[in-house]
């Protein structure tokens, strides 16, 4: 009955202690590593001082690693009966966001709950990877290909990435129809599927552009083309440039880079935080920093491969590709390549809301890690 | 686990493609950073030094406004600036002392510099001083190496040709204040307006334009040595506005020297040609700061030169409330085409007498000679028998009394009362109270833009919305096209016979505004007169050989007119008010006729000349001092 002769992970009595040995300790370190970085640039973007950046965020990542570490211990059943749950969660406060959310840079995206800011899309990407992959879980290999089947799971994605189109943010709408897209993907549905839907989406994007007002194709115009506005992302993507250029090979060296101290760079301790490390530590720097981004990608896949559960590779593989996506996005904005802002550098960048959304879905991930050769009963998800 | 058995290596496939498009994604990032940072290090790193060349922002030229016809009614003029690069000073504080010691400033100006000092992103200029002569000039540029950071640019400024016959309706720009250029960078660039009314501030966004870039190469001492690279930045969008210049022009002229408005309408999709109003004020010295002096004249002037009583004048409609009040009846059945009451030159409600302007009486009165004549016995009695809450419908489905959503700031709706309107007063509301409602005395109250509405709603039985912007960078905006607007819903044998009253009321010698009937061949206008008492007392007039003309100007009644024309297909509605110009027939009727016969011939509505975007690079002769 059980794959490779081995005994099912609930039948041995593990305590909370061995769960917390299972734990990737590596993943960890690279997650504190990183943090590690972030200190370091946010502290040179205040001019070599720890306020008003560094403290607050690194206090801020304390808190999220504690959190991360205890949703590592919670049983991944559990976490997978939750999926849906959460999921409904989710969409109700994206409608909420739509109703009464707080308007901010020209777009609603914040709900002010109790005081603290929340960003509902950033948690969304979560609910909705742990939301398929509780779905898929069900799914023998013959039963993906069912039209029935995938048609709710299409809609899954949908929902949300509609909802936060309207907000509109079409930066994290393209991510979570991305993430919900490579989940079905690794479900194993056809390829021939994907194609005919991004083959849909090309034959209607243009119609349904054509139908649209004229000043409401402007505005879609304006937020394609952010360059063209000069006080904003076009100023700062040639001051990027420039940072990221002037680096050099080794660096300009530590609170020593010129764009950075002269404050030429605006929002250089959110979004643009990696020309810091870039234009200080050069391109041996920048390196060392994608390659410690990208061990949390690949150990992120490697948990994934490692679980003997389709809840657990799924869900992991969501988790890796939101932390990728972030990534990809940020780093190609910085460096010009892509003109779509308001992406931050997870663990780097100063703010709490990507860190925390993040942070939980590292917790997750971690959870999988932990109970990867669990059993799931044959209707239990 | 049978489940697991095919979808394990599945998985496994597909997450390692997913991993090897992961690795691609990385290595890509990674060749780009070498490209960047190891092999155009030298390109970027002169770029970073040359920081020193210096890249400032300019502020867009803000967009023009045009009439349909390309008429520019606001425009730019240049002018010689001094403006100060922070990042360019090492001590911005000497610079600025030495500056000072070269022009005067005002300590209002030292106040405002100094603050700007202290909180500008080193990118964004600080203006020292607009607005230079040649001798301020001469100093700076002879004491250049003195003021490092200093440069002397050109700047332009708002130019109204048509000032102040469009004031209100155009508006004004100002520079802004500081919270408002704390919030918005663009808005902190020296030059930069916004547009505080008018149309200047309901299309403001579209105006602005986004700014450009100036690259130039600065010495030591901060002395630009040469302009490497300039982009003027977007120009605001040109505004392209519904009206005719020509009409409103006329419109003006008509009215100067008196106190009052005057609109004109396309009556098929409400856009105004034509709408003056005055007493006016000059909109450019809002540009450069409006002198203390002028400020109080205006606040202190009981004509209120600043008010736009077009959009936000509150008038008693008098007698041209009298189609709304027959339509009220007509379509609740109160009265009918056939209806006739008598009037014997009063009406006695209680123990309270109501007199018709015609103290003799106008015999028996139908809907239809009761508009012509303007009986007011018979619209006392009407108005009785369709009840207030009727008449307050009928009104609202007009256009007055509720937010016609004109594309322009401040437009009050005017009001009509209602039981529920009256009840939140703690008004006790009796018969006396509809009786007045009749002939558009009492509590209700229009303004000059809701009667156009009213008058163009009649004209053509659909409910058009007036609005005033056609074009912005060319795209014609919503509400140009008839066929957007629903129709009123009201019984075509109704509006007949109300239009047939306002066709007798101007082509019949029996009607009240004969004297203004058009002249053009095989055309006529159809119109109501109105006269509105400014103030209760009646009891004086009833004396015998009572005469306005006696009475102090301020208690002289409003004249009113509303009309629209040609009578068969109606095309173009206006509504004209003169205050304290005794009689609708004597002060405002020709006004209307004036502006008619010229819509009627020069025949402007739903033609224009499309104006592209680009049209501001042509702009206006630069006038340098």
């Amino acid at each position: 009955m059980i794959a490779g002769g081995r005994r099912p992970f609930h039948d041995r009595s593990f305590g909370l202690v061995r769960k917390f040995l299972r734990i990737n300790w590596l993943f960890v370190l690279c997650v504190c590593a990183l943090a590690g970085v972030g200190y370091a640039a946010l502290y040179s973007a205040a001019g070599g001082s720890p306020t008003p950046y560094a403290n607050d965020q690194i206090y801020r990542f304390f808190a999220a690693l504690m959190m991360m570490l205890a949703i590592a211990l919670v049983d991944i059943r559990i976490i997978a009966r939750l999926a849906w749950p959460a999921y409904a969660g989710g969409v109700v406060l994206l409608i909420l966001v739509a109703a009464i959310g707080h308007v901010g840079l020209g777009a609603k995206r914040w709900l002010d709950i109790g005081g603290a800011h929340i960003q509902p899309s950033e948690l969304m990407k979560l609910f909705l990877a742990l939301a398929l992959a509780a779905w898929f879980q069900r799914a023998s290999h013959e039963r993906v290909g069912h039209p029935l089947f995938l048609i709710p799971a299409a809609l899954a994605i949908l929902v949300p990435v509609g909802l936060i189109l309207k907000e509109p943010n079409l930066g994290t709408a393209v991510i979570t129809a991305a993430i919900g897209g490579a989940i079905m993907m690794a479900a194993g549905v056809r390829w021939w599927k994907f194609a005919l839907v991004i083959a849909l989406v090309a034959v209607v994007a243009p119609i349904a552009y054509h139908h649209l007002h004229g000043y409401q194709r402007q505005r879609i115009e304006t937020y394609l083309h952010p360059g063209q506005d000069r006080l904003g992302a076009g100023y700062n993507i040639i001051q990027s440039k420039i940072a990221l250029g002037s680096g050099g090979m080794w660096g300009q060296g530590y609170l020593h880079g010129t764009q950075n101290q002269l404050d030429f760079l605006p929002e250089k301790q959110t979004d643009f935080v990696f020309t810091i490390i870039a234009e200080e530590f050069g391109f041996a720097g920048s390196i060392v920093l994608l390659g410690l981004l990208f061990s949390i990608v690949a150990m992120a896949l490697y948990t994934a491969l490692r679980s003997r559960h389709q809840f657990g590779r799924l869900v992991a593989l969501g988790i890796g590709m939101n932390f990728f996506l972030y990534v990809f996005v940020n780093l190609a904005m910085v460096m010009g390549l892509i003109p779509v802002g308001g992406v931050p550098l997870p663990l780097i960048s100063y703010g709490g809301s990507a860190l925390t959304a993040v942070m939980i879905g590292f917790g997750v991930l971690m959870s999988v890690h932990v109970h990867r050769d669990v059993e799931f009963s044959q209707d239990e998800f | 686990m049978k489940r697991e058995a095919k979808r394990g290596p599945v998985f496994t496939r597909r997450a390692l493609i997913i991993g090897g498009v992961q690795v691609a994604a990385f290595g890509a990032l990674a060749t780009r950073l070498y490209r960047m940072q190891v092999e155009q290090h030298d390109r970027y790193a002169t770029l970073a030094q040359q920081n020193s060349i210096s890249e400032r922002l300019i502020a867009p030229e803000r967009g023009l406004i045009t009439d349909r016809f390309g008429t520019i009614l606001a425009g730019n003029k240049q002018h010689w600036r001094a403006l100060f690069m922070l990042s360019e000073a090492r001590d911005p504080h000497a610079v600025l002392a030495r500056f000072a010691s070269l022009i005067a400033l005002s300590d209002d100006e030292m106040a405002r510099i100094n603050h700007d000092l202290a909180g500008r992103p080193r990118y964004i200029p600080v203006m020292l001083k607009d607005y230079l002569d040649w001798d301020d000039m001469a100093r700076i540029e002879v004491n250049a190496p003195d003021l490092p950071g200093v440069i002397v640019d050109v700047g332009s400024s708002r130019l109204y040709p048509f000032a102040p016959n469009l004031a209100h309706t155009i508006g004004y720009v100002a520079r802004p204040s500081q919270t408002e250029a704390a919030a918005d960078p663009l808005l902190a660039l020296p030059g930069m307006r916004v547009g505080r009314s008018g149309v200047e501030r309901a299309q403001d966004e579209a105006l602005r334009g986004s700014p450009g870039v100036s690259q130039t190469e600065m010495n030591v001492h901060g002395q630009v040595v040469r302009v490497l690279n300039s982009d003027p930045g977007v120009a605001g969008d040109t505004v392209q506005l519904s009206l005719d210049m020509g009409m409103q022009q006329l419109a003006g002229q008509r009215l100067q020297g008196q106190i009052g408005s005057a609109i004109v309408l396309d009556a098929t999709n409400g856009e105004i040609l034509a709408m003056a109003s005055e007493p006016s004020f000059d909109p450019a010295l809002f540009d450069k700061g409006v002198p203390e002096t002028q400020w109080k004249a205006w606040m202190g002037d009981k004509q209120h030169p600043l008010t736009d009583r077009s959009t936000s004048g509150l008038y008693a409609p008098g007698s041209t409330f009298k189609p709304t009040v027959a339509l009220a009846a007509l379509d609740c059945g109160a009265i009918t085409g056939a209806t006739i009451f008598n009037c014997p030159g009063y009406f006695k409600l209680g123990n309270h007498t109501f007199y018709c302007d015609l103290r003799t009486g106008h015999g028996d009165m139908n809907v239809v000679s009761a508009i012509q004549q303007s009986c007011d016995v018979f619209f006392y009695r009407t108005a009785l028998a369709a009840g207030i809450e009727h008449i307050a419908a009928m009104a609202k489905r007009l256009g007055i009394g509720t937010d016609l959503g004109v594309d322009l700031p401040g437009v009050l709706p005017g009001q009509v009362p209602d039981r529920e309107w009256a009840r939140k007063r703690h008004i006790t509301w009796v018969q006396g109270n509809t009786v007045v409602q009749g002939i558009g005395q009492g509590y209700t109250t229009v303004t000059p833009i809701s009667l156009a509405t009213m008058a163009a709603r009649i004209a053509t039985g659909v409910a058009v919305g007036p609005h005033i912007t056609r074009r912005i960078a060319g795209v014609m905006q919503q509400g140009a096209v008839a066929a957007e607007y629903p129709s009123l819903g009201l019984d075509e044998r109704h509006l007949a016979l109300v239009r047939q009253g306002m066709f007798e009321a101007v082509n019949t010698q029996a009607g009240t505004a004969y004297a203004a009937r058009l002249t053009l061949p095989g055309v006529a206008m159809a119109g109501k007169t109105g006269t509105a008492q400014v103030h209760n007392d009646t009891a004086a007039e009833e004396v015998a050989n009572f005469n306005f003309a006696n009475v102090p100007y301020d208690e002289r009644p409003n004249a009113l007119f509303v009309c629209f024309a040609p009578i068969e297909a109606p095309r173009y509605a206006a509504a004209i008010i003169v205050e304290h110009g005794i009689w609708g027939a004597q002060s405002a009727a020709p006004i209307a006729h004036d502006l008619m016969t010229y819509a009627l011939t020069r025949d402007p509505a739903g033609r224009d000349t499309p104006i592209g975007p680009r049209l501001s690079e042509a702009g206006l002769a630069p006038v340098l001092p």
